[in-house]
């Protein structure tokens, strides 16, 4: 920024001083280190997220420290912004101390050079001309135009000095890009939420950070109409209408009122063949006063709307509260399934026979394009999915998401449900085998008999052997045996094969541990097959002449998800029977009258930066001096930047100046 | 007067004084491209993509008038990609069968073709560094020319394949990491040629093509393990005309930096060199340490310029697409650290006349954080500009 420092001596005032510091490149380059080492910490650290993710992230103490630093929040940290001002002004000086330098250095021609000064020059060339002076001129005259030079001539007592040069661009460059990046910085510093951070420091306003509808929220966290600018979200279902947008403000939010009403007929996901999405679209109304009738304007991402200085943009989509009929089925208890209709974001009381629930619905998506994993297709749509959480009576909530069709994978379908208990785990999908007729009726109703004791009792009493022959004793007390039956089914449902052996271990002495453990297996598996056996009878199915092969995987599938339902620690399955689809699209409403800075600003950077590379300054000087019978001339010049280049500028201009006058004289 | 001037001394005050009958020819022969272009595909394009077409025939007329050279290769690769287009014809199946295809010119085949040459195109570059043979040097050279150009054909024939997959797919090959690898080989390989004929030294080549084989090695690792190679349809987010200024104006900055970098890397070995051995061959044969300063100058101050021009194309293109010119996204992040970084270079450089080993070793390490806010990013930080993720 600054070429170099005045080394006079006198004492400096204060504001000289302040000047001097402010406008010095040390001071520069230490702001942009300081704005590139943020820039680094903001992009390190996730910025923006909601503070227990923070807190869960890094523990309580470090968040405190980093929440002090405004470290979640850096490029509107009040110390960011500070760097940024600094950097602006410092910029400011250095435009100011230096452009009436530059602007000198383009108008000089530099004709008064010395000649001692010129002899320093790292090039130079001193030859004699058999021509005389003025056509001397002239030729140097024709050679700098035809090159691009301009030129002065001063004559002297016994001399005439051609001074030339070209290429002021590079000066005017220098000038054009600092200007430019005041102008972007003051247009962004105006966009940024400097004026909402002050609104907020003075107790003007006040992060709003409940759930509550927007006609709720109170003045204090609503922002005016007339606010310059901002940049906030509205999710507006289809057929609904706003007037106001979400402003994500440190840990809440605010409210800013529109001067318009937003209206949405309609939102479209439009795919390719592939299945991909190609193109969101949302068709809009707007309604506002100013207008004569109402604007119809379908905006999609790439193609906003723009309406009185204010951008509407098409930014997401989610659920407008679609209705889903939903199938309860009990994981304990009765083998019965109630249907309920459930509304996205609308909370649902669920009275289940052990507990009473609440039934939150997050989200629902009729499509779902994923990689397909069995690699015929690169993508495949595996069909509605729906997201929700259950809440006890005492808040704890478990989330969930579950698939309307089954999945198919390794040549068997399976339907999916993901379970997670904090928003920071990944989902742990419990695979339930669809049955013949592609439902989940055969499972639950397993898993129902299983948790039936009543009725397992009575199987197992029926399925004792009556043949000496079986593996298992001949029991003097069956009704004793079907006890330990039922029991074993009991803790293989309640911990799986795990609890069992569990037992095992704490009951029985080591060296014969191996010998129960899998005694336990095969009884265990006789009569989980003997209960799977009824399973299929009440089916009208007659197992006794063999299981299909479908039934037999479906078996161990069944078995397999028994095991591990446990980890399933609520006491319902969803099972999305139907559903009527309500979108609602996702707007981005800004204002930024910053741009009307920025832009222009940006068109100046890259003007004056391709200015300062690719118009080099040259200059060149030639000293004319007649003598008797010939004329003396000197050629000096010299690069500021580029010297290698330059080099060969140089010598095709010496050889050219040469050529035009040589030794001979022609006339 | 005038007339001896002009004879003797060619370069003109005014650039289209001086143009002879070939550069005219040039000048035609793209517009006439341009006009065929239009007319045939006008209900194809908006406006925006109009103009950016008709300013490409500017650029391109603009480019070979000051640099001959390009004039040759882009004659050959408009020819032969037109050639490749003619013989898909609309059967994108053809390019299993059609000999021409299978072998050569279909994109995937271009592409390995490049591939190849640049890694041949370095060992020589390297053996006709230990050699000094010259004949090695021209063989390099060449390679290197037959691999961009196999590059470049590479991409424009995969342009065509995406229409022909399917006319909703269809989208200029800048979209995501496996294209865009290849364009910044290209790109790279491109400047690297244009300083090979200015400075009229071969010294660097061997360098500068490391970079390119390295990212080659990339491609292919992406290609085998990842299937990247398979033509995908757009997101929403990326269908817009601006893509086409905005990727390659950013590659030439990335391009250039990375060639930066690499003659930081030569000069750092020539002065070692010099103290160490200043008698030994190597040391000889390296080029000038003020030449190379010279050409690290000249990569960063294009670099630069073409990294400002991209960033800003960037703002413009997302106060468009997510409603605002700037949000801190990490990629936008980045794009500031890197050009804050060759910013302080060229203040040191311009303002405080900084010269030498810490300026080379500056590039050096300003390739690492380009290579970051190219790769890194992607790889390690979350944000809007997850396109290419790894």
């Amino acid at each position: 920024m600054s070429a170099s420092v005045d080394s006079s001596f006198r004492p400096l005032s204060l504001t000289a001083l302040l000047i001097r510091f402010l406008g010095s490149m040390n001071l520069a380059i230490t702001l942009l280190v300081a704005v590139a080492i943020a820039s680094i910490i903001g992009t390190v650290l996730q910025q923006n997220q909601p503070y227990p993710d923070y807190v869960i992230k890094f523990g309580p103490f470090w968040f405190e420290v980093f929440k002090s630093l405004d470290l979640f929040d850096v490029y509107s940290s009040v110390w960011f912004l500070v760097i940024l001002g600094f950097l602006v002004v410092s910029t400011t000086v250095c435009i100011f101390r230096n452009t009436p330098r530059v602007l000198k250095d383009i108008r000089d021609y530099k004709e008064s050079a010395q000649l001692k000064a010129l002899r320093r020059m790292s090039h130079g060339h001193e030859w004699q001309s058999g021509f005389s002076r003025d056509i001397c001129v002239e030729r140097i005259s024709a050679v700098a135009k035809a090159t691009g030079y301009r030129l002065v001539v001063k004559s002297e007592a016994k001399q005439l000095i051609v001074a030339a040069k070209k290429g002021s661009g590079s000066r005017l460059g220098y000038i054009f890009t600092h200007i430019a990046i005041v102008i972007i910085c003051i247009g962004g510093l105006i966009d940024g939420n400097v004026p909402l951070k002050i609104a907020e420091m003075t107790d003007k306003i006040q992060v709003e950070t409940r759930n509550i509808p927007a006609s709720q929220v109170p003045l204090v966290s609503t922002l005016p109409i007339d606010n310059l600018s901002f940049r906030g979200t509205v999710t507006i279902p289809e057929g609904q209408k706003a007037n106001l947008a979400f402003i994500d403000f440190k840990d809440g939010y605010l409210v800013q009122r529109l001067p318009f009403l937003i209206a949405v007929e309609d939102f479209r996901i439009d795919y390719y063949k592939t299945g991909q999405p190609k193109s969101f679209a949302s068709d809009l109304i707007i309604y506002d006063k100013e207008l004569d009738a109402p604007l119809y304007k379908t905006i999609s991402v790439n193609h906003p709307l723009e309406h009185r200085g204010y951008t509407i943009y098409q930014s997401s989509f989610g659920d407008g509260g679609s209705e889903l009929r939903i199938k309860l089925w009990p994981l304990k208890g009765a083998n019965r399934s109630d249907e309920i209709r459930a509304v996205v974001n609308t909370p649902f009381a669920l009275s289940l026979e052990k507990a009473e629930m609440t039934l939150e619905v997050l989200d629902f998506r009729p499509i779902n394009v994923n990689p397909d994993i069995t690699g015929v297709k690169k993508f495949k749509n595996i069909g509605p999915r729906f997201q929700y959480k259950l809440r006890s009576a005492t808040g704890e909530a478990t989330e969930f998401i579950n698939y309307m069709m089954p999945v198919e994978k390794d040549g068997a379908k399976y339907y999916l449900t993901g379970l997670r208990h904090t928003p920071a785990e990944d989902f742990r999908y419990w695979y339930l085998p669809a049955d013949s007729e592609d439902g989940v009726d055969r499972f639950m109703r397993f898993l129902a008999l299983l948790n039936d004791e009543t009725r397992l009792k009575k199987i197992a009493l029926s399925a004792l052997p009556k043949q000496a022959d079986s593996f298992l004793p001949m029991a003097e007390d069956q009704e004793l045996v079907a006890q330990f039956m039922v029991g074993l089914i009991k803790q293989f449902v309640e911990g799986g094969v795990g609890l069992i052996s569990a037992q095992v271990k704490a009951a029985v002495a080591p060296d014969k541990q191996q010998e129960i453990s899998s005694l336990y297996a095969k009884m265990l598996h006789h009569f989980l097959r003997n209960v799977y056996w009824v399973v299929l009878q009440e089916e009208e199915l007659d197992p006794t002449l063999g299981l299909s092969e479908f039934d037999e995987r479906f078996y161990e599938d069944a078995v397999a998800a028994v095991s591990i339902s446990h980890q399933y620690d609520v006491p319902v399955y969803l099972d999305l029977v139907g559903f009527n689809h309500k979108e609602a699209t996702g707007l981005q409403v800004t204002r930024s009258p910053g741009k009307m800075l920025v832009f222009p600003g940006c068109l100046l950077l890259v003007v004056g930066v391709f200015c300062m590379f690719y118009l080099p300054q040259r200059r060149f000087w030639v000293i004319v001096t007649e003598s008797q019978d010939n004329t003396q001339l000197f050629l000096a010049a010299q690069a500021g930047r580029n010297p290698y280049e330059f080099e060969q500028e140089y010598s095709a201009l010496e050889k050219a100046l040469l050529l035009q006058l040589g030794t001979e004289r022609t006339d | 007067m005038e007339n001896t001037i002009d004879k003797d001394y060619k370069t003109k005050r005014r650039f289209y004084q001086c143009r002879n009958s070939a550069d005219y020819i040039w000048g035609l022969a793209n517009i006439v491209g341009v006009v065929y272009a239009l007319s045939q595909y006008h209900m194809l394009m908006d406006g925006f993509e109009k103009a950016i077409i008709v300013c490409t025939g500017l650029a391109l007329i603009g480019f070979g008038w000051v640099w001959q050279t390009i004039r040759v290769f882009v004659t050959a690769v408009a020819l032969v990609s037109l050639f490749a287009v003619s013989r898909y014809g609309v059967m994108i199946d053809l390019g299993k069968t059609d000999f021409f295809l299978k072998y050569m010119l279909a994109s995937q085949s271009a592409i390995m073709w490049m591939s190849a040459l640049y890694v041949m195109a370095t060992a020589t570059y390297f053996f006709n560094l230990l050699t000094n043979k010259s004949f090695s040097g021209v063989v390099a050279t060449s390679l290197t020319w037959t691999a961009t150009g196999m590059g470049f054909i590479g991409l424009l024939v995969r342009w065509r394949e995406s229409y022909l997959i399917d006319p909703e797919i269809g989208h200029i090959p800048v979209s995501n990491l496996y294209e865009v690898f290849i364009l910044f080989s290209i790109i790279t390989a491109l400047i690297y040629l244009r300083y090979e004929q200015r400075y009229k030294t071969r010294a660097m080549g061997g360098f500068v093509l490391t970079v390119i084989s390295a990212a080659v090695a990339f491609l292919l690792w992406y290609t085998v393990e990842r299937q990247a190679d398979i033509i995908q349809p757009l997101v929403p987010a990326l269908n817009s005309y601006w893509m086409k200024i905005h990727v390659p104006a950013n590659f030439i900055g990335y391009g250039s930096f990375s060639l930066a970098a690499m003659i930081g890397l030569v000069f750092l070995l020539k002065g070692k060199m010099e103290a160490v051995a200043p008698k030994a061959f190597l040391t000889q044969r390296l080029p000038e340490l003020t030449l190379l300063d010279d050409v690290m100058y000249r990569a960063i101050a294009l670099g630069f310029a073409f990294f400002t021009l991209a960033t800003i194309l960037g703002a413009l293109w997302a106060a468009e697409a997510w409603g605002g010119y700037w949000s801190w996204d990490p990629k936008e992040t980045w794009a500031l650290i890197v050009w804050l970084n060759y910013a302080a270079w060229l203040h040191m450089r311009l303002t405080k006349g900084w010269r030498g080993n810490p300026m080379a070793w500056w590039s050096i390490v300003g390739f690492f954080v380009t290579l970051f806010a190219f790769l890194g990013v992607n790889m390690f930080l979350s944000g809007l500009h997850s396109y290419g993720g790894l």
